[in-house]
């Protein structure tokens, strides 16, 4: 508690000052939780409302708590939501409906399912029990009561193929673009630096025929590579590396060059050791943008289930007339986990990368 | 192949940056084991011919000769020479030994020997206790020995020296400087040296080279360019402080001085009453108390450094004039004194160029 505590109550000015919160100490705080409810809340709804039983998701119950009301197996008669009554002199026994709700509704005790009797609909309140529902997360990945359809380790393997060897490819080739653009000579040098940054203003939904086209005559349609490579060449990659290798000095380069080093290995071992950095910003956006990517994915794979990413097996949840909530959230949280541990690892580099550079 | 025994030869080479032309044409030749200095200064032209050299850049014309062998078309990484840079130019993400041993990697050469060498010149540089380091740890003056054992593992034909001490402090250049030398006294490979500061060109090299808009000046010892400058540019570049200058005019063999001096001059050729300058350095002016002498000066400012002492006065004609006594004399502001100039050690620059005029001695 002791570090996190003089952290979190850090204050502007001096030591003499800094005691006192003043009015910038209040914005600042404020902003910065702002900031921190803005983007936690929603992942905070997502995994609490995952743990909630189908019921309290399909009865849209806002309550924070996995609370819902109990459903029991009653002996003839099937799987009821079990009520609590309360006659008049006070006493409380657990019904069921045996008949549509009314005025007067026909409710039996679970005890004696034969004993049917008419009970004042106000009398009745639900019996609930606070529970997490891990059935949400443990039938779609045992394939159990009919999930035998959701094949969840395909699905993980697909998308972490398809980011691993996506966000590999993206790096590689954009950095090698990035280093040609930013320290060789030559002319159309900055012509073709604004038209690869130029094409960040198209739609990728405007290209989306062509491009179908184009990984069609590929033979690629239908294919994990047909997801990878056409995504491999990022504008946004390009022009970062490339603003970021402009800061690399190029008295760097000659040194090398004097050094005898080929071209090739001043890019492998002076360029990309000092651009890891902005190597790792490319890095979690790469695998974000492939990790979330659905339209894609699914003009590409959708009639080989055995292809399918995780995202588009979320889609199996989500039919015309049916839709499983309770499932489709689980395992948006599951799908949730990798990325972060990605980004948690990879967001060290950020910090150290800039630390370490040692140019003054 | 030519049997000339230099390591270095450059041959009319020019070099323009789109219109701008930076070098006019230099021939130059190196021998095998000098240390050459290029001094000159900023812009005249020193660190692009450097990296002219190095493969750097690539002359608009003329040839680069390494022992004999046309090297135009050779890149830098071939070329067999090493650099140290300004900034040194250090590789940040590499340990000490890493940033020694790339440049013998990159030739495959074997792993023993890379050692032997990289302890070698750590050893020689005295930073064996730093090689694990990386150079963001380090002081200015150990990156700059790391930098310069860069150069030395590489065993090169020619070390290449772009202004290595600027970015060092007064105290450490002057150190470093010796070292160097000293440097250069063992290993005896071919050196060029790059600097502004005369005062270095003057005690590290074997010969200097003075440079001026993209044209040499003049080549020689440095003590040569010291006594016989060939023009007026290289008598005031060269020297601290300052050569003095004294318009005046030329007529057969008087020379007549605006501030009123006037003296006979063995000068070989007499001349026509055209514009001269005179040239004398501060060391060859005596100094009278008495006021005697040739002229007198009102001392404006004086610096007394116990062994020296400089006296800055000005003629009645207001030139100003600076006097170096290897002695200790009173002195205020303001007091008139006697100087008396020794006609031995005149330099009269004459012509367009300013050229220095020769004198029957």
């Amino acid at each position: 508690m002791g570090r996190l505590g003089t952290f979190l109550t850090r204050t502007r000015g001096n030591p003499e000052t800094a005691d006192k919160l003043g009015i910038t100490d209040y914005l600042a705080y404020g902003y910065l939780l702002l900031g921190i409810l803005i983007i936690l809340v929603p992942v905070c709804w997502t995994f609490l409302s995952s743990i909630k039983p189908e019921r309290a998701i399909d009865n849209f119950d806002t309550r924070v708590l996995p609370i819902a009301q109990i459903q029991s197996e009653i002996e003839g008669v099937g799987v009821k939501p079990i009520w609590k009554y309360t006659d008049e002199d006070g006493t409380v026994t657990d019904v069921f409906k045996a008949g549509p709700t009314r005025k007067l509704t026909d409710v039996a005790p679970v005890s004696d399912p034969e004993n049917v009797s008419k009970v004042e609909r106000k009398r009745l309140v639900p019996s609930e029990e606070l529970r997490l529902a891990t059935e949400n997360y443990l039938d779609p990945l045992l394939k159990r009561k009919g999930q035998e359809n959701f094949h969840f380790a395909t699905y993980l393997f697909n998308s972490v193929f398809v980011t691993v060897a996506a966000t590999l490819i993206t790096l590689l080739i954009n950095a090698m673009a990035a280093f040609a653009l930013s320290k060789y000579q030559f002319k159309g040098r900055l012509t073709f630096t604004l038209l690869i940054v130029a094409t960040l203003l198209i739609p990728s939904s405007i290209i989306l025929v062509s491009l179908f086209f184009v990984v069609w005559t590929f033979g690629i349609f239908g294919s994990l590579w047909g997801v990878i490579i056409p995504a491999a060449a990022t504008p946004t990659g390009v022009f970062l590396l490339r603003q970021y290798m402009l800061t690399i000095p190029d008295e760097l380069l000659e040194a090398a060059r004097m050094d005898s080093a080929s071209e090739w290995r001043i890019f492998w071992r002076i360029i990309i050791p000092l651009s890891l950095p902005a190597l790792s910003v490319l890095a979690i956006l790469s695998v974000i943008w492939r990790w979330n990517d659905f339209l894609w994915p699914l003009i590409v794979l959708i009639s080989d289930p055995a292809k399918h990413t995780i995202q588009l097996g979320l889609t199996q949840y989500a039919g015309e007339f049916d839709q499983d909530f309770h499932y489709i959230l689980a395992m948006t949280v599951v799908s949730l986990l990798p990325i972060t541990l990605v980004f948690m690892w990879l967001q060290r580099f950020i910090t150290t990368g800039i630390a370490t550079t040692g140019l003054k | 192949m030519s049997d000339v025994p230099y390591t270095l030869e450059l041959k009319d080479i020019k070099k323009s940056f789109g219109d701008v032309d930076v070098i006019h044409g230099i021939d130059l030749a190196i021998e095998e084991g000098k240390f050459v200095v290029f001094v000159g200064p900023s812009g005249c032209g020193k660190s692009t011919l450097l990296r002219l050299i190095a493969g750097l850049d690539d002359p608009s014309s003329g040839g680069i000769f390494l022992k004999g062998n046309r090297v135009n078309e050779v890149p830098a990484s071939e070329r067999g020479l090493s650099m140290v840079f300004q900034s040194y130019a250090l590789y940040p993400h590499m340990s000490v030994r890493a940033n020694l041993s790339f440049g013998l990697e990159n030739i495959r050469m074997p792993r023993e020997q890379i050692k032997r060498r990289v302890d070698d010149a750590a050893k020689l540089l005295q930073i064996d206790q730093l090689l694990e380091r990386r150079p963001g740890q380090l002081s200015g003056g150990q990156r700059q020995r790391v930098a310069i054992g860069r150069a030395i593992v590489r065993e090169p034909v020619i070390f290449l020296f772009d202004e290595p001490l600027s970015n060092l402090d007064a105290e450490l250049r002057l150190q470093m400087r010796v070292e160097i030398s000293n440097l250069h006294a063992t290993l005896g490979n071919t050196m060029i040296y790059v600097t502004h500061d005369q005062i270095e060109a003057m005690t590290m090299a074997d010969r200097i080279v003075v440079l001026r808009g993209g044209n040499i000046e003049q080549v020689g010892k440095p003590l040569d360019l010291y006594n016989n400058p060939a023009n007026k540019f290289v008598a005031g570049f060269i020297g601290a402080p300052q050569m003095n200058f004294m318009a005046g005019s030329l007529n057969g063999q008087t020379l007549i001085l605006d501030n009123g001096i006037t003296r006979e001059v063995p000068v070989s050729e007499p001349g026509n009453g055209s514009a001269v300058t005179l040239g004398i350095r501060p060391e060859a002016i005596e100094v009278s108390l008495k006021g005697e002498g040739d002229e007198q000066i009102k001392v404006q400012n004086f610096e007394q450094l116990g062994s020296v002492t400089y006296i800055y006065g000005t003629f009645n004609n207001g030139e100003s004039l600076t006097v170096q006594l290897a002695q200790q004399i009173p002195l205020q502001r303001g007091q008139m004194i006697g100087v008396t100039l020794r006609t031995n050690d005149f330099h009269i620059f004459g012509g367009e160029e300013e050229i220095s005029l020769p004198m029957d001695r």
